[in-house]
């Protein structure tokens, strides 16, 4: 049992507070009901027997409507069936709401288990009272407190008045893993049945009485701006009733239906000027990357001396292209300006910096804003920009109505922020056994936040310390990075520089292993043989983990066992988000191409909260990973995006899909990252399937290029 | 624009739209039934899958004009009495992730398992590959369609 200070706890960003019911305010509740048990923002439990536990974070199919208040329940003692969900806005309640670098259940495990144990506790405290018995005599237990002495028991919503009377205690008792009775489960979604039957009610679907709907024409051009434009044909669409100017670089067009928008839009003439990277091409982004290559480099990661040792030394460079997140549903937003406030129903992963974009951009103060998230038909990180709030803000804005402004698939891939193309630039020593004494991985890239005008630290990218970590024990290791520029717009994507660091690291590795004629899994665990900590920024990353997912992925994939003829196996291991990740691909080679039959992955991200959500994030993660290694190329020519559509930028369709085998090493650890971690060993894993197969290094994605 | 009838999940609707307007739109905007996804606008997702019919087809690529007269079933009108057993299918198979393309999915399911009761691996492949979904959920889409063919369905 862990105590905790009620400093810490309000520290962490909790309403804690000495009254009744304290900083608890949500979006569609006037106020609190009068017999309500609130002891924290997190939770409200009323007299008819509800318990409402808040969602903080963003629902983009991560499943954490249902794995979050999983946690608090389990703490609660509560009986999982009376807990309804209820999502947060934009708030100031729950501190940063950001939901993105797979840090939901990461960030919020001990909020959300503290909120819990302090309503637990309370609520103990109020039986006792009622029953005029001591606290030790009475129990919490699937929605109940009980006197077993007296056989009496009275539920969480009988006593929520009382317990609403009483003082937040300071230190409470917080359960260990192995009484667990929710967490850890395979508990069925609360997500599932609405979304089967079509009633989930995404951003596409939100709608306001009298709303209309806008589409806008963006300049192709990167950074190019409106010159000027003719709508006299868009007008005569029947429904168009405004077309204008938003912001330098965008014409909406409003109308009575989307169909209206889009026709309105493409009977639209928009001169546009074009500005300086109109001869901008992809080819020039890539080249000025190379030349950058020599310059100084800041240090990520240090061990030892790598240039100075001695033995055999091998060198290889990899590049990685910009990719598109393209999520199912696109880009969406609805908003209602009403003078002194506006109100949006966003699809959005950063609630707080919609607030605070719209709010700048109206010239409002952000506590006259008010967003509301909805679903997101995915995220991938396209949500983490807060464009489409502050376009469906302006639009509201222009015309004085509610409007709901829509991208088109060609929006989204055109005008969307990307991955950051890289350059990886390695180099190993080898001893006289073949394992590499010195390696030096450089990395070569812009900064998504540098170009944001976000803090770059010590020149350090801040995603460079959650996704470019050292992987191996090597005893004179240096990984560095040399920032970049580039107009191409930058976002962080599924996984963000960890795809890139991952597929070069473990591309070398393999090389490496074949240089040294041994076999790439055993390789690996020679250089994980020995139990270390690496200390890299604020994660410490233990070799003993590593291997232990290394070492189950060989079991369960039967890495030792032939195959049969015309099948061939890739590895790779990887760590970040504070999780360990190994990765067997088998595939065939059809027509000089891999088709992946089965892939074996096994995750170390310590507490397991729901194994069913914990195998989707794998599994999806697989599929999106092989995409990017597959296809995922976004190119640049005349300042313009090419891609355009699923055709030019092909996500991986079922006859692709392979069978995906998930496992987790068991842990009691505090739980880490699963969203994005099995997404950067998969392109390098195939990689070296392919290199086993047909003796071809892939140094350059995507494979199918 | 024209008033152009159709039958949507077994009522008759009478809408006012211009005849090249997308079913899709109509279904959305004009008659409210925003279980129908908007994913691509190209034919090229299957997020707008509806059946015309009794067959699957894209929305988004299919002028309301098209339909006029004939019978629509959108998701909201798939399972007659509660439930479709690939809609029960789906949940036990945990299928949803964003769940943003999985009522297209379903659609497209429903109208592989009406022809095809008790489909293979392959046939399954066949019927739902021109279905995205970027959250990865085919193979338990797979899963769940063999589920509601029946237990021990062939494979």
């Amino acid at each position: 049992m862990s105590p905790l200070s009620r400093r810490e706890f309000v520290g962490v960003g909790i309403a804690a507070g000495a009254g009744l019911v304290i900083g608890f305010y949500l979006p569609h509740k006037g106020g609190v009901e009068k017999e309500s048990f609130s002891p924290n923002a997190y939770l409200r439990i009323t007299p008819d027997n509800k318990v409402t536990i808040v969602v903080a974070r963003s629902e983009m199919g991560q499943g954490v409507r249902t794995a979050l208040p999983m946690i608090l329940a389990e703490e609660l003692e509560a009986d999982w069936k009376q807990i309804e969900m209820e999502q947060a806005g934009a708030s100031t309640l729950f501190g940063d709401q950001t939901t993105g670098g797979s840090a939901s259940i990461r960030t919020t495990w001990d909020p959300m288990r503290k909120a819990g144990a302090i309503a637990r506790e309370m609520l103990i405290s109020a039986a006792a009272l009622t029953w005029g018995v001591s606290r030790s005599a009475c129990s919490a237990e699937n929605g109940v407190i009980k006197h077993a002495a007296s056989n009496r028991r009275l539920s969480y919503g009988e006593l929520a008045g009382k317990a609403a009377t009483l003082p937040i205690p300071s230190d409470v008792p917080l359960k260990q893993s192995k009484d667990y009775k929710i967490v850890g489960q395979r508990l069925a979604r609360v997500d599932s049945p609405a979304k089967v039957k079509g009633e989930a009610v995404f951003g596409i679907d939100f709608r306001l009485p009298g709303m209309k709907y806008a589409v806008l024409s963006r300049c192709p051009v990167i950074g190019g701006k409106v010159a000027s434009f003719d709508d006299k044909e868009s007008k005569k669409i029947f429904g168009v009733s405004y077309v204008g100017k938003i912001g330098d670089s965008a014409v909406a067009v409003v109308a009575d239906s989307v169909w209206g928008a889009m026709e309105g839009r493409r009977t639209l003439n928009v001169t546009w000027n074009e500005g300086p990277n109109k001869d901008l091409n992809t080819t020039a982004v890539l080249a000025s990357q190379k030349q950058a290559a020599s310059k100084k480099g800041v240090n990520l990661y240090s061990a030892g001396e790598p240039t100075k040792v001695s033995g055999r030394h091998i060198s290889a460079e990899y590049s990685l292209p910009f990719m598109a997140h393209a999520p199912m549903e696109p880009g969406n937003c609805t908003a209602h300006f009403q003078g002194t406030k506006c109100e949006l129903w966003a699809p959005t992963q950063v609630p707080q910096d919609c607030r605070d974009s719209v709010a700048t951009a109206i010239g409002l103060d952000p506590d006259q804003v008010k967003v509301n998230v909805t679903l997101m038909g995915g995220g991938f990180g396209r949500r983490l920009e807060h464009d489409y709030a502050v376009e469906a803000a302006l639009v509201s804005k222009a015309i004085n109505s509610p409007v709901k402004v829509l991208w088109t698939r060609e929006d989204d891939m055109r005008s969307s922020t990307y991955r950051p193309a890289s350059l990886h630039q390695l180099g190993a020593t080898l001893d006289g056994s073949g394992l590499p004494v010195g390696l030096t991985h450089r990395i070569i890239a812009p900064s998504i936040s540098g170009q944001k005008g976000q803090p770059v630290p010590n020149g350090v990218d801040p995603d460079l310390p959650d996704e470019a970590g050292p992987v191996y024990g090597i005893p004179n290791y240096l990984i560095d990075y040399v920032q970049v520029e580039t107009p191409v717009p930058l976002g962080w994507m599924r996984s963000v520089y960890a795809l890139q660091a991952a597929f070069a690291l473990e591309s070398f590795i393999d090389e490496l292993a074949v240089a040294a004629g041994k076999d790439p899994l055993k390789y690996r665990l020679q250089l994980l043989a020995k139990d270390q900590d690496l200390s890299y920024f604020t994660t410490t990353w233990h070799t003993a983990r590593m291997r232990g997912v290394l070492q189950l992925a060989a079991e369960k994939s039967g890495w030792d066992k032939a195959l049969p003829a015309g099948r061939y196996r890739g590895v790779a291991c990887f760590g970040c988000f504070a999780s360990y990740m190994a990765e067997v691909v088998e595939i065939s080679m059809e027509n000089d191409q891999p088709h992946v039959h089965r892939v074996v992955a096994v995750v170390d991200c310590g507490q397991v909260v729901n194994p069913s959500i914990l195998e989707q994030q794998i599994q999806g993660g697989i599929v999106y990973g092989l995409a990017n290694a597959l296809r995922a190329k976004i190119t640049i020519e005349k300042g313009r995006v090419v891609q355009g559509n699923f055709d030019d930028y092909a996500p991986l369709r079922m006859e692709e899909t392979p069978a995906v085998e998930v496992y987790a090493v068991p842990s009691p650890e505090t739980p880490t990252g699963i969203g994005e971690p099995s997404v950067p060993p998969i392109a390098p894993a195939l990689c070296n399937a392919i290199y086993a197969a047909t003796k071809k290094r892939i140094r350059a994605l995507p494979i199918l290029s | 624009m024209a008033d152009i009838t159709l039958r949507v999940n077994g009522s008759e609707k009478k809408v006012s739209v211009s005849p090249e307007t997308p079913l899709l739109w109509v279904l959305r905007d004009t008659l409210e039934l925003t279980g129908t996804k908007f994913g691509c606008g190209a034919g090229l997702c299957g997020a707008c899958t509806v059946h015309v019919e009794g067959n699957a087809i894209r929305s988004c690529s299919t002028p309301v004009s098209q339909v006029a007269g004939k019978s629509v079933t959108t998701i909201e009108g798939l399972g007659a009495n509660g439930l479709h057993v690939l809609q029960q299918a789906w949940i036990a198979e945990e299928v949803p992730q964003c769940g943003y393309c999985q009522t297209g999915q379903i659609m497209s399911a429903a109208a592989l398992l009406a022809k095809t009761p008790n489909p293979t691996d392959d046939q399954i492949t066949q019927a739902m590959n021109g279905n995205l979904c970027r959250c990865g959920t085919y193979e338990r889409i797979r899963k769940a369609i063999h589920r509601a063919a029946g237990d021990g369905g062939a494979r």
